[in-house]
């Protein structure tokens, strides 16, 4: 008998996934960071790509101040009114924040870094940052490189792709 | 803890193992048999640090009852992150965990 997990099915395990976060708020990015980490701790080569708002991320001056979105999030379960009112955003982000913590989800720059230490290479999406006048030194260290979509294609060969 | 479901023999001795392939009784454990899981995972021989990650986990499971995650064993076991991924290829928390003799970690993170 394999010493391994009893196989259950025929079929191949998930070698590489290139996951591209598009959205900038605080629960728009962390799905993509949780699914770059878990693929890495599950030994999965990993790609996080990040494009438009989504890069909101990787931008030194951004990323320590993300925030849920309180209006036109049905989710929520709070009327738009009262979502809109200022400092509602700040309050809904601290609360999740306390929450993540809880279970051990860091914040967004230190989940970068352990997600960097990991093996998982990190780019920005070219057109967005001709788009925003962004440079190379607008973002966290471990951004390796600011690539067009013909390279994120070239180095996701054998990937699944993953958009959040 | 987690259900037996299988038995497996290691030096000599007949253990009981969960679904994972994890011991299930934290006490069947012993470095010599660390030794032989580590081999299972590909880790010829355990070095220091490699004790030192084992170790934290087996402190720590012992006083909350969970395995590890990756980023407590990064804050908090004094071997970061890339280490751990070196000492522990593809897939550090895991691993580590099941040759601590303890169940897989179960957060996501």
């Amino acid at each position: 008998m394999s010493q391994n997990k009893v196989v259950e099915n025929n079929y191949e395990p998930i070698k590489k996934v290139s996951i591209i976060v598009s959205k900038g708020s605080l629960e728009g990015v962390y799905p993509g960071l949780i699914m770059a980490n878990g693929a890495r701790m599950e030994g999965i080569e990993a790609n996080l790509f990040f494009t438009f708002f989504g890069m909101e991320a990787i931008i030194n001056k951004k990323m320590d101040h993300l925030k849920v979105a309180t209006v036109g999030n049905p989710a929520m379960h709070m009327p738009t009114l009262i979502g809109s009112l200022p400092g509602m955003s700040a309050l809904a982000t601290h609360m999740m924040e306390k929450e993540m913590e809880k279970i051990d989800i860091p914040p967004v720059r230190e989940f970068l870094e352990m997600i960097h230490d990991a093996g998982c290479n990190i780019y920005a999406c070219k057109a967005s940052v001709d788009m925003f006048h962004l440079k190379k030194s607008d973002f966290c260290e471990q951004v390796d490189d600011i690539i067009t979509v013909g390279e994120f294609y070239e180095k996701s060969a054998g990937a699944s792709i993953i958009f959040t | 803890m987690s259900n037996a479901a299988a038995e497996k023999i290691i030096l000599g001795k007949t253990l009981a193992i969960d679904a994972d392939g994890n011991l299930v009784n934290m006490a069947d454990w012993n470095e010599e048999i660390a030794g032989e899981l580590a081999k299972e995972e590909g880790i010829a021989e355990l070095n220091g640090q490699h004790w030192q990650v084992i170790n934290f986990m087996r402190k720590v499971y012992s006083e909350t009852g969970d395995s590890s995650s990756i980023r407590k064993l990064t804050k908090e076991s004094g071997v970061d992150t890339k280490t751990l991924y070196a000492l522990f290829p593809k897939g550090p928390a895991k691993k580590a965990a099941r040759i601590a003799g303890l169940p897989k970690p179960k957060g996501c993170i």
